[in-house]
C-alpha cells in the first residue's frame, strides 16, 4: 500500500508535463489503475479537509449574529426620557391637586413650596447635614450587611444541617419590620450610632443571606457536574463555578439588602431623636412634621427617594446590566428600530392601519 | 462482520503508551452492575467490556438503556454496585449533550478554567486554551462570550475543554444530539480530525446508528432493562483510503443491519 502511492505520486510528475502527449509511463500495466486512484483519493481527502473548514466557517458566520450599536446619544436619549416623561406627568397631577385646592395649602403644599423649602434647607446646610449623615450610615450599614451576610450565606446554602436549622429562622427575620428592633436597640445601647447600625444590620442580613441561598439553590445541577469532571476541588467549586453561577442571585438578594438597609435607617432614625445619635434624613422629617411644616415634610420624603433611586441607577443598575448582558440574559435591546413604547405604538398603529 | 477492520487504525500521536507491543488499555469493565435500590430492577447487568488505547467506540441504544450510567461510571461520577472500572491514566474528560459552558465567561476562559483546575499555571494557561481552540478551528473566538457562539461552535468549544483536561480517555454523552444536521455532519469530520490529531480514545454515545457507523471503529449495542452488552460490529465498510461520509452506501446497508437489531432489541419490551 504504501508502496503503491509512493509510485503513483512518482509517476504524476511526468504526467502532468506532458499533459498533451501519451503517457510515458502507462507502459506497465498497473500503473494506470495506481495514477487513476492514488492522487485522486489523496487530493479527495485534502479537498474534503478544505471543504469542511470552508463550509464551517461560512456556518459560523451565518449563525453569529452582530448587534447593532446604537449612537451613544441615540441610547442616552432612549434612558432618559421615558421616565422624565413620568416626572413631568406626576409633577402635573399634583400641580393640578394643588390647583383644585383639595386640601388647604398648608396640608399640601405645591412643587412651587415644596421647591423653595428644598433650597431654603440647602442654604442654611441642614439639607446637606441630612443627607450627608444619612448617606454614610447608609452606604456603611450596607457594608458592613454585605460582609456579614455573604459568608453566612455560602454558610447556610452550603452546610446541609445549617440550612435546616437557621433557614426557617432567617426566613422569618427577613419578614419581620426591622422597626421592631427600634426600642430593643435603644434599650441596648441608648441613643447612639450603635443603635442605628444594628437596626439596619438585622434589616439587610437576612436578605443578603437569603439572596445568596436562592441563587446557590438556582444553579443548574449540570454546572456542579461539569465542575466535577473537570477536577475543581472544594473550594475551587464554591469560588470559580458555584458564586458565579449564584451571582444573580446574590445581586438580587444586595439590592433588596440595600433597600432594607435604607428603610431600617429611616425608621431609626426617626424614632430614635436626640441623645449622641446625630441629625439624618429621619430627623429632618420628624423636624418637619413637629413644625407641621408640610413642605419641609415633603422635602424629606423627596430626599429619602431621591437617595433610594440614585443608588439603584448609579450602582445596582449598571452592575445588573453588564451581567446580563454577559451571559446573554438581556433584552434585545435594537435601539434602531426604536426601543421607547411610544415608537414601538407608532410601529403598532403603522402595521396596523398597513402603512 | 466480526473482523477487525484495517480502516483507520487512527496513528496516536500525542498518546503517552509505553512500549507494550500489543495495544494498551483505555477502559476496561469487568462484570459492572449497577442498582439504584437494593431491591429495585438492575440498570446495568454484568458490563465486560475493553477498549484499546486510541480506539473509537460508539455505545448505541434506546433510551433508558443506562448508557449514560455507564459513562458516568467510567468517568468516575458514580461508583458501580459490583464490578470493576479501570480507566487509562488518571480518569476521563466527559463532554456533555449540552455545551454547559459557564455562561459568566469567556470561550477562552471556560477553557482556562479547565486548566486552572487541572494545576496550569497562570502564565501559560491563555496560550494553551488558544492552541486548543485552534485545533477545533476557533481561532479568533476565544473573547467571545457563550451566547454570541452558535450551538456547532458551543460544542466544539467544550470539546476543546474537555481536550484541556489531557486525559487519555474522553466520553461523549450524545454531544451533538441537539444539533442541526448540517453541523452535525461537519462537527463528524471535526471529531474525527481531532481524534486522529490527538490520539485519545473515544467512547461515544449516541441513539443515532448512522452517526455511530459514520464516527467509530467499532459499534456496541447495548440492551435495555437491564443494561447489557448485546451486540457489536466492526466498522469495516470504508475503503481505506476512503473519506468517511454519513451518506456512504456500504455505511447505508450497516447502519440498516444495526437499526434492525436496535429495534428487535426495544420491541422486545412491548408487552
Amino acid at each position: 500500500m504504501p508502496s503503491e502511492t509512493s509510485k503513483s505520486t512518482e509517476t504524476l510528475a511526468p504526467r502532468d508535463e506532458a499533459l498533451p502527449g501519451p503517457d510515458p509511463s502507462g507502459l506497465s500495466p498497473e500503473t494506470p489503475d495506481a495514477v487513476a486512484t492514488g492522487p485522486r483519493v489523496a487530493g479527495a481527502v485534502v479537498g474534503h479537509a478544505k471543504d469542511v473548514s470552508d463550509i464551517e466557517a461560512g456556518l459560523d458566520a451565518l449563525q453569529t449574529t452582530v448587534a447593532p450599536t446604537a449612537s451613544r446619544w441615540s441610547k442616552a436619549f432612549h434612558a432618559v426620557y421615558p421616565p422624565v416623561l413620568a416626572i413631568a406627568i406626576l409633577l402635573a397631577v399634583w400641580q393640578t391637586l394643588v390647583w383644585l385646592e383639595v386640601q388647604p395649602i398648608y396640608n399640601l403644599p405645591g412643587p412651587e413650596q415644596v421647591w423653595e423649602a428644598v433650597t431654603r434647607a440647602a442654604a442654611s446646610g441642614t439639607l446637606w447635614q441630612a443627607l450627608g449623615t444619612s448617606l454614610e450610615r447608609g452606604v456603611l450599614g450596607f457594608l458592613a450587611a454585605v460582609a456579614i451576610g455573604t459568608p453566612l450565606g455560602i454558610l447556610v446554602a452550603r452546610v446541609r444541617w445549617v440550612r435546616v436549622s437557621f433557614g426557617p429562622i432567617i426566613t422569618g427575620l427577613q419578614v419581620l419590620p426591622s422597626v421592631a428592633w427600634v426600642p430593643a436597640g435603644i434599650i441596648w445601647f441608648g441613643l447612639s450610632d450603635a443603635t442605628v447600625y444594628f437596626v439596619i444590620l438585622m434589616g439587610a442580613v437576612p436578605s443578603i443571606i437569603n439572596g445568596i441561598v436562592s441563587g446557590v439553590d438556582q444553579v443548574p445541577p449540570l454546572y456542579r457536574r461539569v465542575g466535577q469532571v473537570l477536577g475543581a476541588g472544594r473550594f475551587q467549586m464554591i469560588k470559580d463555578v458555584i458564586l458565579p453561577a449564584a451571582f444573580p442571585g446574590y445581586l438580587a438578594g444586595l439590592k433588596q439588602g440595600w433597600a432594607f438597609s435604607w428603610r431600617s435607617l429611616m425608621a431609626a432614625e426617626i424614632i430614635a431623636v436626640g441623645g449622641g445619635i446625630g441629625f439624618g434624613l429621619g430627623a429632618f422629617l420628624q423636624q418637619g412634621r413637629e413644625l407641621s411644616d408640610m413642605a419641609l415634610v415633603f422635602t424629606a420624603i423627596l430626599l429619602i427617594l431621591v437617595v433610594g433611586m440614585v443608588i439603584e441607577l448609579l450602582f445596582f443598575a449598571p452592575v445588573e446590566k453588564s451581567m446580563l448582558r454577559r451571559r446573554g440574559l438581556a433584552p434585545e435591546t435594537s435601539t434602531s428600530k426604536g426601543s421607547g413604547w411610544l415608537l414601538r405604538r407608532r410601529e403598532l398603529a403603522a402595521a396596523a392601519f398597513g402603512r | 462482520m466480526t473482523t477487525t477492520s484495517p480502516a483507520r487504525t487512527g496513528t496516536p500521536v500525542a498518546t503517552t503508551s509505553d512500549e507494550d507491543t500489543g495495544p494498551t488499555t483505555g477502559v476496561r469493565l469487568r462484570g459492572v452492575s449497577k442498582r439504584f435500590s437494593p431491591t429495585g430492577a438492575p440498570v446495568l447487568d454484568g458490563i465486560d467490556l475493553d477498549i484499546a488505547q486510541g480506539e473509537f467506540v460508539c455505545l448505541l441504544g434506546a433510551s433508558g438503556c443506562g448508557k449514560s450510567t455507564l459513562l458516568n461510571i467510567v468517568a468516575g461520577l458514580e461508583r458501580p454496585t459490583t464490578g470493576d472500572v479501570e480507566v487509562a491514566g488518571d480518569g476521563a474528560a466527559l463532554m456533555f449533550q449540552e455545551s454547559a459552558l459557564f455562561p459568566w465567561l469567556t470561550a477562552s476562559r471556560n477553557i482556562e478554567l479547565a486548566l486552572k483546575f487541572r494545576g496550569v499555571p497562570r502564565s501559560e494557561r491563555r496560550e494553551r486554551a488558544a492552541e486548543l481552540l485552534s485545533l477545533v478551528r476557533l481561532d479568533g473566538s476565544g473573547d467571545k462570550r457563550v451566547h454570541e457562539l452558535s450551538g456547532g461552535m458551543r460544542q466544539r468549544v467544550a470539546l476543546a475543554r474537555s481536550l484541556a483536561q489531557e486525559r487519555d480517555v474522553l466520553l461523549m454523552d450524545e454531544p451533538f444530539a441537539a444539533l442541526d444536521a448540517i453541523t452535525r455532519d461537519l462537527l463528524h469530520d471535526e471529531l474525527e480530525r481531532v481524534w486522529e490529531q490527538t490520539g485519545r480514545t473515544i467512547v461515544f454515545i449516541t441513539h443515532n446508528v448512522r452517526e455511530a457507523v459514520r464516527l467509530g471503529q467499532r459499534v456496541l449495542l447495548m440492551s435495555s432493562r437491564p443494561g447489557r452488552i448485546v451486540r457489536e460490529w466492526d466498522v469495516d465498510v470504508y475503503g481505506a483510503d476512503e473519506q468517511r461520509s454519513i451518506e456512504a452506501a456500504a455505511a447505508s446497508r450497516l447502519a440498516t443491519e444495526i437499526t434492525n437489531d436496535l429495534r428487535e432489541e426495544i420491541r422486545r419490551h412491548a408487552v
